[in-house]
Order: C-alpha cells, then structure tokens, then sequence
C-alpha cells in the first residue's frame, strides 16, 4: 500500500499507527535483498579507487583532480570522537567503496529498460515510480489526480542513480533534476560553481571522504522565479554487502524559487555493519525557499546490536541572500549509529531557518543528532523542535549549536528539545551550545526529559489498546509537531516507522 | 593520545615555580595529585572543557598583577553575628580573626594540622577531588591539592550555633594563592560558610565538602571586587541522604573568574541548591561550571545562573546534570539567563542533561538578551528615570538567584552589594 491512498493525514493518524504494528510484527520491513548482479571495485580506498570511481562515471578531470585533492586531505583527519556514540573502530580499507548493479553498465534510455527486479525492489520501498511515471509520460502535469501529489524520484541504488522521473514536465519549468555524475557532465558550470561551497572539502572528516569516493547522488537547480511544480524525490538503499554509500547532494535555489526535496532511505538486514556517509549542500539565494525532509530507516541493526547501518552525514544550508529560507524537517528511526547535524547558515538578512526532528532509537541504536544555526545576517530567526524517543538500551543525544555573531541584529532563535524515555536502560542526553555575541538577538532554550506518561498509558490501557499500541500511540502525540512539519506522504510513512520502531520496547 | 608539546610546556613552567610541601597526613595525597597534574596537564586552549574560558591567566607560570582595589564600603557581611578567619594574600591573619572555638565545630589549619601524621582530614583531603576528576579532568584541583600552602579544616558535629566567615583580603598585587579547606559535616550536623573578599591577585582555591546524613550545609560566597584579579575555584562536595546543600555565590567585577561546583547525590532524598548572580563591566569574564550528579533516588538539584553583563564583558555557563542508570525519581532543574545591556557584551552557555534513568524529570532553560523595552517603558510611563527603571529591572533579573538563600538577612546584604554596584555606574 502506498502512503499516497490515503489523504487526511491528522483522522488517519493512530488508526495508521495501529494498523502498522499490526502489520510487521517486529519484523524490518525493508530487510530484504535484491539479488542483482553487481559491479564492485576492489575493496579498500586508494587513490587509483578514486580514479576508478571518477572515471566509471565518466568524469572530467577538474572533477578527478577535486577528488584526489580531497583524498589527500582526508589522509591528515581523524575521526571524529566527541559525538555521544560508542562503536568498534571502521576498518576504512576494508569497504567497497563503488558497485553498481551490472545490469547498468550501459545506462537505460528509459525507465523501461530498467532491469525490472529492481523496478519490483523499489515497489516493495513503497515508491511509487512506476505509476508515477506512466502518469507523466501519458498524461502530462494537468492530468494528475487531487488525491496524490506529484513527487518526481531519483533513485540511488547503491552507487548509481537508476533512473529520473518527471524529467519532461521538470524541463519545461527549467528545473534541473537529475543525479550528481549527469550534472557534473551537463552543466559542469553549475557544479564547479556551488560543489564544495557550503560543505568545503576539508569540512570534516567524514564530508572529505564522500569528497574523495561520492559515487551519485543528487542535483537539484530551480531557476529564479521558478516555483518548482512537484516535490523531488530520492530514495536510497544500499544493496550490496559491505559497500559505503556515499551519496552527494547539491540542491540550488536561485532567486525567488522554491523546491521541495524528499528523502528516503532503506537497507536490507546484514549481521555485520554499513558505512553511510553523505553529503548534502543547499544555496538559497535571495527570496527562495527549500524544505528538506529525511525519512531515514537505514537497517538498525538487530535486537542484540549485531549489524547496522553507520550513518555519518553532513548536511548544511547555506542562506545566502536576504530573505532566504530553509526547512529542515527529520524523521531518524534507522541506523545503528546515527551521526548528523544538518545546519543552517542565516548569512542573507531576514533569512530564516528551522530545524524539526524526531529520532527514535530502540534495542541497541545509538543517535547522536541536532542542527547548528549560525545566524550571520540582520534580523534572522531560526527555530529548533527536536524529539528524541529512547527505548531498550538504546542512547539518543540532541547536540546542537546556536549562534549570534556580532553583526546579527535583531535575531531570533527559540529551541526546545525534549526527550522521552521508554525502559530504564536507555539513555537520552541533551548538548546544545548557545553563543551569543550581540544584545539585540533574543535565544531561547529549552530542554526536558520525561517517561511515558503514567495517566496517559493507564487511559489508553483502560480503552482496550495493549501496552504497544499505547505507547505507540503517545509516542506519536509527542512527536506530533515534527510529524505535522513533513510533506504529506512522509508524515504517513514517518508515523508507521514510529510504531516499528518502537516495537518490542515495553513489557 | 599524546598530551600536545604545548601544553607540556606550559604545564612544565607552571609546576617548576611551585615546590611539593612535604611530610604530615596529607603528603601521599599531594604526591598522588601532582602525578595526576603531569599526567592530564593543565588546561589548555583547545580543551572542550575550556572551550568559551581560555584558560592562560589560570595557568601561567607566574600571576599577573592586579592592583588593590580601595574597599569604599562596609565589609560584607560585616553585620552578621559570625566567626571570622582572615586571610591576608592567602596568610592566615591571628589577630584579626576570632578565636577558633565554636560549640559543635572542630576548626584548624591545613599549615598547622598538616604536621600530624594522622587527622579526619586524611580520608577527604583530595578525595572527593579524585571522584570529581570523571567524567572530565579538572587539573587545576589537582594542582590545587598538591601545592595548597593553607586552609581551613572545619569538623561539624551538631548545629553550628553561628556562621564561620572566611575574609580574605589582597595587598601584594602580585600574590598568587592557593588555599585548600575541607569541611566534614556529621549526620544531623548544620553549617553556614560564609565566605568574602578578592583574596589575591591570582587565587586558586579548593573546597572538599563531605556533607553527610541529614546535615544541612549553606554557603554564601561574595567575590572580591578587584578588577584585576583572577580566579579559578573549585568546590566538590559529597551529599548524604536527606542531606542539603545549599551554595550561592555573588561576583562582580574580576578580569577571570571560574568557579567549578562538582556534586554528587549519593544518598536518597538529598537536595542540592547551586545558584550564581555576576555583574561585569568591561573586561570581564565569568564562568560557572557546575556538574551535578543524580546516584540516589528522589533527589533533588537546582541550578540558577544569572548574569549581567555590559561594556564588553563576557559570561559562559557550563552546566551538567547527569542522572545515572537507577537514580530513579530525580527532580533536576537547571537556568541560565544573561541579560545583555550593550552591543558588546557576550554569554555562552552549554546547558547539558545526560539521563540514564527514566522515571526522572529533568529540564533546563537558557535564555539571552537585552533588558525588555515593555517592562522599561512602562516604568518610563509612571515617571521612574531612565537609570533607575534599568536598575530595578536588573535587579528584579538577578532576584531569582538571590532567592535561593535561605537567610532573609543574608539575601538582603547580596541585594544591597547588587544595588551598590548598579547605582555606580548610572549615568
């Protein structure tokens, strides 16, 4: 069933929730395996892998060059210990850092020649490709139906963007949608321009290294004034064992437009564990608008914490003109270990960020997640709603950091973090660095930590629900106010993810 | 990882000013802390710890200067019925403190009891220092317990019948202090430290609090208003079941001022109070560092942190709470508020909970920013000058921290040192 049959979101809320237990048992939903022929570059990380990858993706040499400087670099870092995480130390030469399905050696024309045990992987996710793109092709924009909103989907299967819906009705608004790899081919200008520019290649350990190995992703260019006329798509998985994925995204808004960018990730169940690291940059040029959601169910790893994705990933918004606006809205439930901070720098005046997440760790995860908002520019606002949900013996962290630079007049943040314990086992912490530097900026912070409402689980209990369906339930209630930030389809995929997430956390 | 080469040296020049007091009960105890100060370093710039202080002044092999500042008025607390030491540039003064005898309370000096081969002091001294080294290193406390050349040993018994003062006064602008005081409070026992005065150019002081079943112990600390002056302060304390601890400190003025508060809740139904109001002008920076930590049940701690800041001066707030797996019932509560009367002034603040106990409820609050233009205006409105409108709201800002101590008389000494300070700089 696909999130899009059903409209109301707010009456179908608990009813979905419920339904959803019900549904998996337990079970992740999304774990299992694509028996695909795959590509694989040897194992390990080598400057000739670079070469390797740059060259499979038939890249120009700036861009090879640009690779092997950031290769360079990431042999000076280090990892990163500071974040709240406790896990054995990555062997970075032991990864596959490209495979790509065989299948696409030679790229498809059309989403027709696409090997179809994919099309049916994508299918299982729930992605409605397949419709989506007959509803492009035979009818055009006009002809969708009110019940489901267009989302055009760039799907990264491992290494390789398999295929772009809505390429057509995209072009003739001007809006660019396709993977990173076409980009850098098609409008090298573009790419030269902003690649690097929010996220510098030296920015941290991790982003030097997806710097060095991205192998696709996605790019994104709404043209000024353009409104773009459908939310954008990607959905990620990682399919094969023991592959990185490391997925690069550019997203730029240009004067006065706006886009909606959605992204999903799966993984299939594997008993040993998964590096993720991405990068995500966003421009905001004056007047323009993006809002970013993740829905982010990377396999988790099981009860006992064998397995499971390392999502380490670096996402920043960098607010470049005056009036520019950005939105991040998260839905963390995956991952075994979680590592990310996706952030807004309010450089333009009245620049506006906003920051909305729930993390959701269970059994043996382990998140460590918040935003940074550096306000640069006059009179900008910012806002932070984080809900972390800790359950089993799981450890969840909200680190975050606000920012008032001298020069930010008149600025305006308001944070409020709270968490929510399920089990006396788990942990749920609370950093947030708060530095301001001017006297006209008004900040905000506030924190609480609470457990599961007595009253309110012995109302549900009394109601007929059992202990699972109601902590479901008043999990949902928490986190009502990030969920009601997602687009639509999200916020149906999001609630049922809550419930699954949460499974076998009481009693 | 290998300690940086800079923090090496800086640590090496520091401790090659300073030579190991030796002999008595306490000399195992140095020797420990001064290997524990080799082996972390002292503080350096980069440390996570340090991250809104620098940490230089503290560290430097020799204190910078600070010249005398004229007292234009009365002593603090001078009205108080109380039991007074004096210390001048970290020297304890005979014959202007009052003699040591109080009914229930044992009091000595670390330079004179520190002789003795054995003391109650021996199972504190340093200890409740070590426990406050974890989760992070505090190598200024360790410093501290190696060299400190004085002190006060205090054993409380019953109820203290009145407040032992500890006054200390500057007159060498170069003297650089260490002084060590511990403080055993036995079940039911009752103390009020009352504490006053810049103490030295450069101060690094310690003070190990063992407050043990259903003692109550209060603190009243106002810091010296030398404007260049700098000091680094660490209190730890211990906390019984049913045990209160109350702690309340007043700073205006000081060019580096940290004050660290390590607590822990080890015996059920215990309550901890750490509260702080600072005032500074111009070149200033204040850091409250407090960690508290939650290993008992029902507990209860609170942490109230106001800060007044103008002309440039800087204020950071580091507080943790940390509930560990079992403490269940625990009732933490923590705020950090500065108010900003200029462009120029700055308040960083890392507000942190760190919970492994779920039927707890925990919450902090920081907020920042100038003073509010309603409130001003409709003081304005009812014809209250401008100046004095701005007083009384700081004053009404700084309130919820003064509230905090428990004695009427004593909170209405604070709030007149407050009024004193802010009627000074009107314009």
């Amino acid at each position: 069933m696909s999130a899009l049959d059903t409209t109301n979101v707010k009456e179908g809320v608990d009813r979905e929730t419920v339904d959803a237990v019900r549904e998996v048992g337990g079970k992740y939903k999304y774990g299992w395996e694509t028996e695909i022929e795959m590509d694989y570059a040897p194992k390990g990380l080598t400057p000739d892998i670079v070469r390797l990858i740059s060259e499979k993706n038939g890249e120009p040499d700036w861009m090879t060059d640009w690779r092997l400087a950031a290769y360079d670099r990431w042999l000076q870092m280090e990892e990163p210990d500071w974040a709240m995480v406790d896990y054995p130390e990555i062997d970075f030469q032991d990864q596959y850092y490209y495979a790509r399905p065989k299948s696409m050696a030679e790229k498809p024309k059309s989403l027709d020649d696409v090997d179809p045990k994919l099309l049916e992987t994508y299918k299982k996710l729930g992605i409605p490709l397949k419709e989506q793109m007959i509803l492009a092709g035979v009818e055009g924009a006009e002809a969708a139906p009110a019940e489901g909103r267009k989302v055009a989907v760039d799907a990264v299967f491992d290494s390789v963007s398999v295929g772009t819906t809505f390429q057509k009705e995209l072009k003739a608004a001007g809006v660019i949608f396709c993977s990173i790899s076409e980009a850098i081919r098609d409008h090298p200008e573009l790419v030269k321009k902003y690649l690097g520019s929010v996220v510098p290649v030296s920015d941290n350990f991790y982003a030097t290294l997806n710097s060095a190995v991205f192998s696709d992703g996605s790019f994104v260019y709404v043209p000024p004034g353009v409104r773009c006329p459908m939310e954008l798509s990607t959905y990620f998985r990682i399919n094969a064992e023991n592959t990185g994925q490391f997925e690069r995204t550019l997203i730029i808004a240009d004067k006065g437009s706006y886009v909606s960018y959605l992204e999903g990730c799966t993984a299939p169940m594997r008993d040993t564990s998964q590096l993720h690291a991405a990068v995500v940059e966003i421009i905001i040029e004056e007047d323009a608008e993006v809002k970013y959601s993740t829905v982010q169910n990377w396999y988790p790893g099981d009860e006992n914490g064998k397995g499971g994705i390392y999502n380490f990933v670096t996402k920043r918004a960098d607010c470049r003109g005056d009036r520019a606006k950005v939105m991040w809205t998260q839905v963390e439930t995956g991952s075994a270990v979680t590592w990310k901070y996706p952030s807004c720098i309010l450089r333009g005046d009245d620049s506006q960020g906003e920051f909305y997440s729930i993390a959701i760790t269970n059994h043996h995860q382990q998140a460590d997640t918040g935003t940074k908002m550096v306000h640069l520019g006059k009179r900008t606002k910012s806002r932070i709603v984080s809900k972390g949900i800790s359950a089993g013996v799981a450890q969840n962290t909200y680190r975050g950091l606000v920012s008032m630079h001298p020069k930010a007049k008149e600025s305006r943040n308001y944070t409020q973090c709270d968490s929510l314990l399920i089990g006396d086992k788990c942990g749920a912490h609370t950093v947030p660095y708060i530095e301001v530097k001017n006297n006209s900026s008004r900040v905000e912070h506030e924190a609480t930590t609470s457990k599961v409402d007595d009253d309110q689980m012995f109302y549900c209990r009394q109601r007929g629900m059992d202990e699972e369906e109601a902590v479901a339930l008043i999990v949902n209630g928490f986190a009502k106010e990030v969920l009601q930030a997602l687009p639509m389809e999200f916020a149906m995929e999001a609630q049922q993810l809550v419930a699954i997430s949460l499974e076998g956390s009481v009693g | 990882m290998a300690m940086a080469q800079a923090k090496l040296d800086a640590t090496d020049a520091r401790l090659a000013t300073l030579s190991l007091p030796t002999g008595g009960w306490a000399e195992a105890a140095r020797r420990d802390a001064l290997t524990r100060v080799q082996a972390t370093g002292l503080p350096g710039r980069r440390d996570e710890y340090w991250k809104y202080t620098r940490p230089d002044m503290l560290t430097a092999a020799t204190a910078a200067e600070a010249a005398i500042f004229d007292a234009d008025e009365a002593p603090v607390f001078g009205e108080v019925d109380q039991l007074k030491l004096v210390f001048v540039d970290g020297v304890f003064d005979a014959a202007a403190s009052d003699d040591l005898a109080l009914d229930h309370v044992r009091i000595e000096r670390l330079a004179e009891a520190g002789s003795a081969d054995i003391h109650w002091a021996r199972d504190l001294y340093g200890t409740l220092e070590i426990a406050g080294q974890t989760p992070v290193v505090r190598p200024l406390a360790a410093l501290n317990t190696a060299f400190a050349t004085d002190g006060v040993l205090i054993h409380v018994t019953g109820a203290a019948p009145k407040p032992i003062a500890l006054v200390y006064h500057h007159s060498d602008p170069k003297s650089d202090v260490m002084l060590h005081h511990v403080i055993r409070m036995d079940a039911g026992a009752e103390l009020t430290l009352l504490e006053s005065g810049p103490v030295a150019a450069r101060c690094n002081m310690v003070m190990e609090i063992d407050v043990a079943d259903s003692a109550a112990f209060n603190h009243v600390r106002v810091q010296g208003r030398d404007h260049e002056r700098q000091a680094a302060t660490h209190i730890f304390a211990r906390l019984g079941q049913e045990s209160r601890f109350k702690s309340f400190t007043m700073t205006a003025n000081g060019v580096m001022t940290r004050n660290e508060c390590v607590i822990e809740l080890t015996g059920d139904d215990a309550s901890a109070h750490v509260a702080g109001a600072c005032m500074g002008d111009g070149d200033f920076l204040h850091d409250d560092t407090v960690f508290i930590t939650h290993d008992a049940l029902n507990c209860e701690s609170r942490q109230v942190f106001k800060k007044v800041l103008r002309n440039g001066a800087t204020g950071v707030f580091q507080g943790k709470i940390l509930v560990k797996a079992g403490a269940q019932k625990t009732d933490g509560y923590q705020i950090s508020q500065s108010l900003l009367l200029d462009e120029d002034s700055q308040f960083l603040a890392k507000p942190e909970l760190e919970i492994y106990a779920d039927d707890v409820a925990c919450s902090h609050g920081s907020t920042s920013g100038a003073i509010d233009e309603d409130a001003l205006f409709y003081l304005r409105a009812r014809g209250v000058p401008h100046g004095i409108a701005t007083d009384l709201l700081t004053l009404s800002f700084l309130a919820e921290a003064v509230e905090e101590i428990e004695d009427a008389g004593l909170a209405e000494e604070i709030v007149t040192r407050m009024e004193a300070w802010l009627a000074r700089r009107r314009g």
